[in-house]
């Protein structure tokens, strides 16, 4: 295939691609050292659309570089980026709509073609990488013969495993070569699977990525001395042969991380830990056509288009919550108060204080329990002065906004009040009359409660409209969800504030009608539920819990019932069966393992306690993990299905939403309805082909 | 505490100058990243000056606003990556900013205030167009305290000529060519381009790009070609584009200390401030400013014009220029003005051209340390003039 091919096959279809640039200027180098062609990509916007690399942008590059080629007057090529970023890598949008191999197939050559020749040019090149500079974009720089980089850049990764990709655009050969085994592990496969983790800067010059790190002030013209003093023989980047060193240590690293955490669920990890054995000793050509050969593999395969789904809910519907009324009917919150002292309390006072920046004050009837509470949330806060991440006035304006109250009368000038107390309906309702009695007409009343009516909570109220579900997971700091759910009774400004507070605390809203245990808890459970009913039944823990291992959900469900602890999984567990006796068990080894106080089936070395695996003895009716398997995915689909029908949400976007932020599902599975479409378990689909799937061709 | 001291002119850079204008060089540059980009190469070029030791920034601006306003020194201190202790000021005496800014922190060495300063100054008149936003009190014009053209200053030009009429436009253009010439040729022996810093361009459309040489020069003008502009202030005048220096964007930038804070650290002192004055004129006339200041400096110093043996004057426009040297008897082409010429050549970002004046003065002293005195003058908006004196410390001097 040759460049005129390629362009036919990616141009024939209508393309939105917000194009980048490639624009060439000559620069006079200091010193002396002669003309460089400086190329700037730029899309024209600015840095909130980063510039990225589809059909037509590489077809610019390309461009750009044909001129420069022509050249016999210059000494050098440069390569930077518009203010804030380098470039991001591909048109992911572009990205969904390939739908034929022959399509992926040319993407992923004409990207080789355009991009090698930065490195196969009769001068050399240099990036000079002033921003984000992200998987296809950090490519391009690797491609160069230097890098500066910029001790400003925040955000510098090979993301492309976190989607579902291997960074086949030179990235799996180049930089191992480069940097060595170990620095291309962490970045392609290690940063992409821990939350798709990135670096910056001063890092990749310490892991040398980058050849020289320079300050952002004068980034530009700094880059640009230091590039003249390479070309005049003063500064030479040394270069280190990593092809003699034991690859072998880094790479069966990187094969146990992914044997842990992917467990075979999505190819593009093991395409990638291929990628990078092989560059050990394959030429440029080689490599190169290895990485078109997985590129089209996995442009074509339904795990990245699920994976490009998910992270565009996460990027786009995540911010942009659907269902939530105008943002400027919120109320301002100047004041909180949070009912409650316990542990989930104490977090929430911290996380409103840090970001809301406002007073916090907690209120419980035992003097005690109220100290332990506010005296865990300084702690908390002294953890983090000695973290350094806040400085000592930070410490003691954030400790000055956290106090504690035996008398709700705190309440009094609060804006919000959360109630943080026992799960239990009675006690909800008789804690919210209370704080009613107390606070102002405006002030809205929140409750964090996993599964109980928000409706019922607020009938016997006053202002049953102000009331309003404000569902936090735990760890509160580290959890991006919030359901917000709406009661009944409550109203759009109610509704609005909720939403802003979200927004505010940096957590990602979604909104969820009044249903028992909303969306996470009501999924969770009734997979929960599946599977220990299946051991009830007789069926061996060590096989039902590993029956879905290859999803390549973060932990097994009884790894995460010994998280949340067997009593909150009952207590969920009994909810749901009140309302919905038919598909919801309560199984007996659950509740007898919390009669018997027992904190899991498995013991601090992650064996299985025998005292636990007896108390779910006696069931006679065994399933293979092919049949746990396909009774939790039915339940799921099924679950779902009902969930969209009773309109708990409005849309399956928000169920897979709510999965990836609040239980941690793998994008490879797109949360989890893009996994029950392409697995056939749900039947009709619940998202339209072509969407989280390949298009029809 | 209080005592005289000697203050020394350590070193100075600018920017490369740029035209203002939408296609200019520096049309989509930031006025404070072009002072940043000075303070940082002063510190780069003097490796021997701890930052810390830094006691003071002073950078004027005309028109304090925009990314010229929020105390400029200060701000640019802050983003240059100075340490936070160090502190800064913004000053503003339009065309003579930077000048002041030089005497007004000498003034502060010289009390024993401060040991080190940074002093400089920038326009971006692309941004910051001459009168953007200024509200003149009516009673200017009410009470007759000015000419109405006193604030238009090509006017004050053309009225120089009618004070004058010695000085023809025919003498303006001349001068105007020959300033031109010998900034051709400074350029052409290496003379400009070792006190400037290169900056970044950058251009939405098309790209990234490096500022390395004033961009106003026009070399190979020619007075029949002078002789063909027009005189946008008075019909049938005498000022033209040609022989007045033009609209530019810039920023310049110098280190000034104590003398013995300079020989303590081992930074070089490359001249000692002698004297300095400024004075104030009828504001229709300002460009006659740069005598009475000049007078009021060699008084204090204890010298006679006679002594200066080298001159770096503004050429804000060629006929104030040649008002100055008919005063002192001086040849409209006396070696000693300008060597490598002046504002007409270069551009005259007002609140920056003072320092480039001091620049080309101490570039010109180490080139001829026979000479022992030099002077930096300049007039300034609203009728004042300003004049530093400065003593060649290169070897031979003496």
């Amino acid at each position: 295939m040759s460049l005129s091919t390629w362009r036919s096959v990616l141009l024939a279809r209508a393309s939105d691609e917000i194009v980048t640039q490639a624009l060439v200027r000559d620069v006079a180098l200091p010193y002396g050292a002669g003309t460089m062609a400086l190329i700037t990509l730029d899309n024209g916007f600015d840095h909130t659309r980063p510039s990225t690399f589809g059909a037509q942008g590489l077809l610019a590059l390309n461009g750009a570089l044909d001129g420069i080629a022509a050249r016999t007057d210059i000494a050098a090529v440069g390569v930077t980026g518009k203010p804030f970023i380098f470039a991001a890598g591909a048109d992911l949008k572009g990205a969904t709509r390939l739908s034929t191999r022959e399509e992926a197939g040319a993407i992923a050559a004409l990207g080789h073609h355009v991009m090698r020749r930065l490195g196969e040019l009769d001068v050399p090149s240099f990036a000079f990488v002033n921003g984000a500079a992200l998987g296809g974009g950090l490519e391009v720089a690797l491609h160069c013969t230097y890098r500066t980089v910029s001790s400003g850049v925040t955000a510098i990764a090979l993301p492309e495993c976190f989607l579902g990709l291997v960074p086949g655009w030179g990235g799996s050969q180049l930089l191992p070569r480069l940097a060595g085994p170990d620095t291309a592990v962490k970045l392609i496969i290690e940063n992409p699977l821990a939350q798709n983790r990135m670096i910056k800067g001063p890092e990749a010059a310490a892991l040398g990525i980058a050849d020289v790190l320079l300050e952002p002030a004068d980034f530009l013209e700094e880059s640009l001395r230091w590039a003249a003093r390479v070309l005049r023989g003063e500064v030479s980047p040394p270069r280190t042969d990593h092809t003699a060193t034991d690859w072998e240590p880094a790479l069966r690293r990187a094969r146990d991380l992914v044997a842990l955490k992917v467990r075979g669920a999505t190819p593009a990890p093991y395409r990638a830990l291929d990628l990078i054995e092989l560059a050990r000793t394959a030429g440029r050509d080689e490599g190169f056509a290895a990485e078109n050969d997985a590129l089209t593999e996995l442009l074509t395969g339904e795990e990245l288009r699920s994976g490009l789904y998910a992270f565009d809910l996460v990027q786009h519907r995540a911010k942009r919550p659907a269902g939530a009324p105008d943002k400027s009917l919120a109320r301002k919150v100047g004041k909180v108060g949070v009912v409650g002292a316990g542990l989930m309390a104490a977090q929430l006072a911290l996380l409103f204080a840090r970001r809301l920046e406002v007073p916090v004050v907690l209120t419980d009837l035992d003097a005690e329990r109220l100290d332990k509470g506010v005296g865990h949330a300084h702690a908390e806060i002294a953890k983090l002065r000695e973290r350094g991440r806040v400085s000592a006035d930070q410490a003691n304006r954030l400790t000055g906004l956290i106090t504690g109250s035996l008398d709700k009368a705190a309440f009094a000038d609060a804006d919000l009040v959360i109630e943080a107390v026992f799960e239990d309906l009675g006690v909800k309702q008789k804690v919210l009359a209370e704080v009613e009695s107390v606070v102002t007409a405006e002030c809205v009343l929140a409750t964090n409660t996993s599964s109980l009516s928000v409706s019922e909570m607020a009938a016997g109220l006053r202002h049953p409209e102000r009331v309003v579900g404000i569902h936090f997971f735990n760890p509160v700091a580290v959890l991006p969800l919030v359901e917000v759910i709406r009661g009944e009774r409550t109203d759009d400004a109610t509704l609005a504030t909720a939403f802003a507070l979200g927004a505010t605390l940096r957590k990602n809203c979604v909104l969820v009608k009044d249903a028992p245990a909303f969306v996470v808890n009501r999924l969770l459970t009734r997979f929960m539920g599946e599977v220990v009913t299946a051991v009830d039944e007789g069926t061996p823990i060590e096989v039902a819990d590993h029956a879905l291992d290859d999803l390549g959900l973060p932990m097994t469900p009884f790894t995460l019932l010994q998280l949340v602890g067997p009593a909150v999984g009952l207590h969920v567990a009994e909810t749901l069966r009140a309302a919905f006796p038919s598909r919801f068990e309560v199984p007996a080894g659950l509740s007898a393992l919390v009669a018997a106080g027992k904190p899991g089936v498995y013991r601090p070395d992650l064996t299985l306690d025998p005292e636990a695996v007896a108390l779910f003895a006696g069931g006679d009716a065994p399933s293979t993990p092919e049949q746990v398997r396909e009774r939790v995915l039915r339940a799921l689909a099924e679950e779902i299905r009902i969930m969209l029908d009773e309109g708990v949400v409005a849309d399956p976007r928000d169920i897979d939403l709510c999965m990836v932020l609040g239980a941690g599902w793998p994008f490879h599975l797109g949360g989890i309805t893009p996994y029950l479409d392409r697995t056939g378990f749900a039947e009709p689909r619940f998202l339209a082909r072509g969407v989280a799937s390949m298009p029809a061709a | 505490m209080p005592s005289t001291r000697d203050v020394v002119f350590v070193d100075g850079v600018r920017t490369p100058f740029g035209k203002s204008g939408p296609n200019g060089l520096y049309a989509e540059t930031r006025a404070d990243d072009l002072v940043v980009r000075v303070i940082r190469e002063l510190l780069r070029r003097n490796p021997a000056l701890p930052p810390e030791r830094v006691d003071e920034v002073a950078i004027a601006a005309t028109t304090q606003t925009g990314d010229q306003g929020l105390t400029i020194g200060r701000s640019a201190a802050v983003l240059a990556g100075l340490p936070k202790s160090v502190p800064g000021y913004a000053i503003d005496r339009m065309c003579a900013g930077a000048m002041t800014a030089v005497t007004t922190v000498a003034g502060g060495i010289a009390f024993g205030a401060h040991d080190v300063a940074v002093a400089g100054g920038v326009e971006h008149m692309g941004r910051h167009p001459m009168g953007d936003g200024v509200d003149p009190n009516p009673r200017f014009l009410s009470e007759r305290l000015v000419d109405p053209s006193a604030l238009v200053m090509g006017m004050t030009a053309e009225n120089l000529h009618d004070r004058y009429p010695a000085i023809t436009r025919e003498r303006a253009d001349a001068y105007a060519v020959a300033s031109q010439d010998k900034a051709a040729k400074a350029y052409a022996d290496e003379k400009i381009q070792p006190d400037l810093v290169e900056m970044a361009t950058r251009s939405a459309e098309r790209g990234w790009g490096l500022a390395t040489a004033d961009e106003a020069p026009r070399p190979g003008t020619t007075l029949e070609k002078l002789g063909t502009l027009k005189t946008p202030f008075r019909p049938h005048g005498r000022v033209t584009a040609g022989n007045s220096s033009g609209i530019n964007d810039g920023a310049t930038g110098c280190l000034v200390a104590a003398a013995g804070t300079a020989a303590e650290l081992g930074l070089p002192a490359r001249m000692r401030l002698v004297s300095y004055a400024f004075a104030g004129v009828d504001p229709e006339v300002m460009g006659i400013g740069p005598i009475p200041a000049t007078e009021r400096a060699l008084r204090l110093a204890g010298l006679s014009i006679g002594d200066i043996g080298l001159f770096e004057i503004n050429e804000a426009f060629a006929v104030q220029v040649l008002a100055f040297l008919d005063h002192y008897g001086i040849a409209d082409d006396d070696p000693r003005v300008n060597p490598y010429g002046g504002a007409i050549a270069y551009g005259h970002p007002l609140a920056a051209s003072g320092v480039r004046l001091m620049i080309q003065l101490a570039r010109r002293f180490a080139e001829r340390p026979d000479i022992r005195y030099g002077m930096t003058t300049m007039c300034v908006g609203l009728g004042m003039g300003g004049t530093v004196i400065w003593e060649n410390l290169n070897e031979e001097a003496k």
